[in-house]
């Protein structure tokens, strides 16, 4: 039963050393060595030396980008490797007792079975990824399953079809998902309209960027439009790490062709001839779709030399990712494109300045793009006509946790979360956590608030947690996200998200004292004030909020005396043994 | 001449430099560990924090704009550049009793500059490799802080690239361009700018200790808020 395994692999090593062998832009190194990564399931020592000689680099260039990413290692784990989603929603599906079965079941085997971060299937989980292949609804059937066929050795690419299926769960549309485009539609009226009034369009909409900063679209574009250059690129934000996020994964299911078409608006006003998507490598099993559409808008005139026949010249490429939250920060992804750990740039200068290659660029979530196509089509004032002030349109929310109903839901900005949560079946709601796990915490109290840029802004994540939750579970499942994730470039996020899940595991096991408490809150203001990204600045916000909102959760869950992380008893149990051993001998 | 003005003081800068140039070139000391007169701006200790418009930005990567009024030398400032020291002294194992580069080390004077006493942070003692295989140097990554002068260094004027970050968020430790992993395997040289510059003990010559005893050491002699400034850095 081995050979096929083999054989397969082998062809796949060929392809991945021949794709480096026609390499020689080092800025393609992530690119190369996530091929190396699939064909070998890790990265062979003499992989490394060719990329050095094709690339042009040391071996310490490639080194750390290896140790950077969590889905390249140079040590390989086992013929399959199993990573099981850890958001907190994963968590309330049961993945910890799924831990424990895949381990138990598949103990004879040359398997490893680690945690990974929020793989983006919350509404579908407990969701796992094998040898890099997505398979969401992990029951026991599946757990089976999965079993026989790893005992067969059968390779993951061979395994049946409906292992891999996805639904779009697309329960709630509002104005944008009740229209269809006609591919090349939008282009068409950009091109009509020219540069300027495609830009007063955007503004008059008033969009905002959906990753959640909420910065103006056309001010971006032109921001990045103004700046003299030689090249100018566009770049879709499509790495959506934020945990419990996952409506770009539907977008590029079903509207790869709007987000495309977004893209080459943003082209034809700002002046690019070239669009780069960044695609998380946990949707890695959408790339072949996704190319097949770009091929598809090749053939019919809407990418290439001559789009629409018009002087428009635009292509896009994609790269995946390979496991790194920190690259959903745009300075940091674009490092990432360019081959490179994903850590972020000293800013001013703004990639709308100075970003890719250090051209400028206009880097846009997913979904921003997608509603480009939509509002270039139907207008200003359709799109304006719902949401508030200062948050114009609609969004769409990914929605998981404690409900009825987990899925997709296109609102209007202003929205109360007692609105969202009758929609998607959220009863007994505790909290509700808006934005990830670096947003914000919503007690049931609180549940008049807004969803908009006014009140709860959000990068479209909504997870419901119930009654029955400990709400420290779901801050100790947040602080060992952030240890994984920060990227450990300065001091205040490096240490602090390290010296935060220690207090969080103290007050888990009941250890907590008041002045961890105090350190928690000097810790997590620090790290707002002082970091030097997004990342760290955002990532205290749940343990801020726990500590202003819920101060009950950890005198619930600690002695509180100034006692600090100490269980005497503990400390000298093997000592108090000894003792009563060493007096055994003696007598 | 473009002014900007540091807590009470007015100082005249040159288009295009950052707030702690700036300050140096006018005497003004503004604590720092991976800042450097020779090198880019790196902006990742968080030690040289400033307050500009109610908010705190890192004086090494902000540019000095004419008017700017900054906040410096304030009791919240302190304690912030205190608390991000007590975190570097927590995250690795800085032993100053027994550590060669005590009285000459950047990050004990900056912790003395801002009154910095203990570390109150649950220290994390990680295991980290001490790496004796070159003949001049030791590295030991024990007193590591991560501010990468080494790595700016060996590549911006050694041209040698001999040091390098790898691993992520508390993991990030420095490593060498060597298969085997090894300072001794590198092309490292005494001569290397790389050599001299690490600002704490991290990177120490090897053949000789103690020479200059304790007391009579660089900061011991002379503050390091005299030292630094106006260019002037080890």
């Amino acid at each position: 039963m081995g050979k096929p395994d083999d054989i397969q692999q082998s062809e796949k090593q060929t392809e991945a050393i021949r794709f480096i062998q026609h390499t020689s832009d080092h800025s393609l190194l992530l690119q190369c060595l996530i091929k190396i990564q699939e064909a070998y399931l890790h990265i062979p020592a003499d992989t490394v030396e060719l990329l050095q000689q094709q690339l042009g680099l040391s071996y310490a260039d490639i080194n750390v980008v290896v140790e950077f990413y969590s889905f390249l290692s140079f040590e390989k784990s086992g013929d399959y490797q199993i990573l099981i989603s850890n958001n907190i929603t994963d968590q309330f599906l049961g993945n910890q007792t799924l831990f424990k079965k895949l381990n138990s079941r598949l103990a004879d085997v040359n398997v490893s079975i680690e945690y990974t971060s929020c793989t983006g299937l919350c509404d579908q989980g407990p969701a796992i990824l094998v040898n890099g292949w997505a398979i969401n609804r992990v029951d026991d059937e599946r757990i089976e399953h999965i079993a026989e066929l790893i005992e067969q050795r059968l390779p993951v690419d061979q395994w049946p079809s409906h292992f891999f299926e996805k639904e779009d769960n697309i329960l709630r549309r509002d104005i944008q998902l009740s229209v269809e485009c006609q591919p090349g539609a939008a282009i068409k009226t950009a091109i009509q309209q020219g540069r300027e009034q495609s830009l007063e369009t955007l503004e008059a909409a008033g969009l905002k960027g959906r990753g959640g900063a909420g910065f103006s679209t056309a001010s971006k574009w032109r921001f990045c439009a103004q700046t003299e250059a030689g090249q100018r690129y566009v770049v879709c934000n499509a790495d959506e790490g934020e945990p419990g996020t996952f409506k770009d994964r539907v977008l590029l299911n079903q509207y790869a062709h709007d987000v495309f078409e977004g893209m080459t608006v943003c082209a034809a006003v700002i002046g690019a001839t070239r669009g780069l998507v960044y695609l998380r490598g946990e949707y890695r099993y959408l790339l072949p779709q996704l190319q097949q559409v770009l091929q598809q808008r090749r053939d019919d005139g809407l990418l290439g030399a001559h789009i629409l026949g018009e002087d428009l010249a635009f292509d896009i490429d994609i790269h995946l990712g390979a496991g790194a939250y920190i690259c959903g920060e745009e300075s940091a992804l674009i490092e990432s494109l360019e081959g490179k750990r994903g850590i972020p740039r000293i800013r001013p200068p703004f990639p709308v300045v100075s970003g890719y290659l250090g051209q400028p660029t206009v880097v846009n979530n997913v979904e921003s793009f997608w509603s480009v196509s939509r509002i270039m089509l139907l207008g200003a004032d359709w799109f304006a006509g719902v949401g508030t002030d200062a948050s114009k349109g609609t969004r769409l929310l990914s929605i998981s946790g404690d409900c009825r109903d987990p899925g997709i839901y296109e609102f209007p900005f202003g929205v109360t979360v007692t609105e969202i949560l009758a929609a998607c079946g959220g009863e007994q709601t505790q909290a509700i956590q808006m934005a990830g796990a670096a947003g914000t915490t919503v007690l049931a109290r609180d549940f008049e608030r807004r969803m908009c840029h006014e009140d709860l802004a959000t990068g479209g994540s909504f997870m419901v947690i119930g009654r029955q939750r400990n709400l420290l579970d779901m801050l100790a499942n947040f602080s060992n996200f952030f240890t994984h994730e920060s990227c450990g470039f300065c001091t205040p996020c490096r240490v602090g998200t390290q010296l935060i899940d220690d207090i969080i595991c103290c007050f888990k096991q009941g250890q907590g004292s008041t002045s961890e408490l105090q350190q928690l809150n000097d810790i997590a203001k620090l790290m707002q004030q002082n970091s030097f990204c997004g990342l760290g600045s955002s990532a205290p916000t749940a343990f801020l909020n726990a500590l202003q909102q819920s101060p009950e959760l950890f005198s619930a869950h600690g002695p509180l005396d100034d006692n600090p992380q100490f269980d005497l008893t503990a400390a000298v149990a093997e000592y108090e043994q000894l003792v009563a051993t060493l007096s055994g001998d003696l007598r | 001449m473009a002014s900007i003005q540091i807590d009470d003081k007015s100082i005249d800068f040159q288009p295009g430099q950052s707030i702690i140039q700036a300050a140096s070139n006018a005497g003004v000391y503004i604590p720092h560990l991976c800042y450097h007169p020779e090198f880019t701006a790196h902006g990742s200790c968080r030690v040289c924090m400033v307050e500009v418009n109610g908010r705190q930005v890192s004086a090494c990567t902000t540019e000095a704009q004419d008017g700017m009024q900054i906040s410096h030398m304030s009791d919240d400032l302190q304690q912030t550049r205190k608390q991000v020291l007590e975190m570097l002294f927590a995250e690795g194992n800085h032993v100053c009793p027994s550590c060669e580069k005590s009285g000459a080390c950047t990050l004990q004077s900056v912790a003395e500059y801002c009154g910095m006493l203990t570390a109150e942070f649950t220290f994390q003692y990680p295991q980290r490799e001490i790496d004796a295989s070159h003949e001049d140097f030791i590295l030991d990554k024990n007193r590591c802080i991560n501010c990468e002068l080494c790595v700016r260094a060996s590549r911006d004027i050694d041209g040698k690239s001999v040091f390098a970050i790898a691993g992520r968020g508390g993991q990030a430790q420095l490593i060498v361009n060597a298969v085997d992993g090894q300072l001794g395997s590198t092309d490292f040289s005494v001569q290397d700018r790389a050599a001299s510059v690490c600002p704490v003990g991290s990177i120490l010559p090897k053949h000789y200790g103690f020479v200059t005893p304790i007391g009579q050491r660089s900061f011991d002699l002379k503050p390091i808020e005299q030292q630094q400034v106006s260019g002037h850095e080890g």
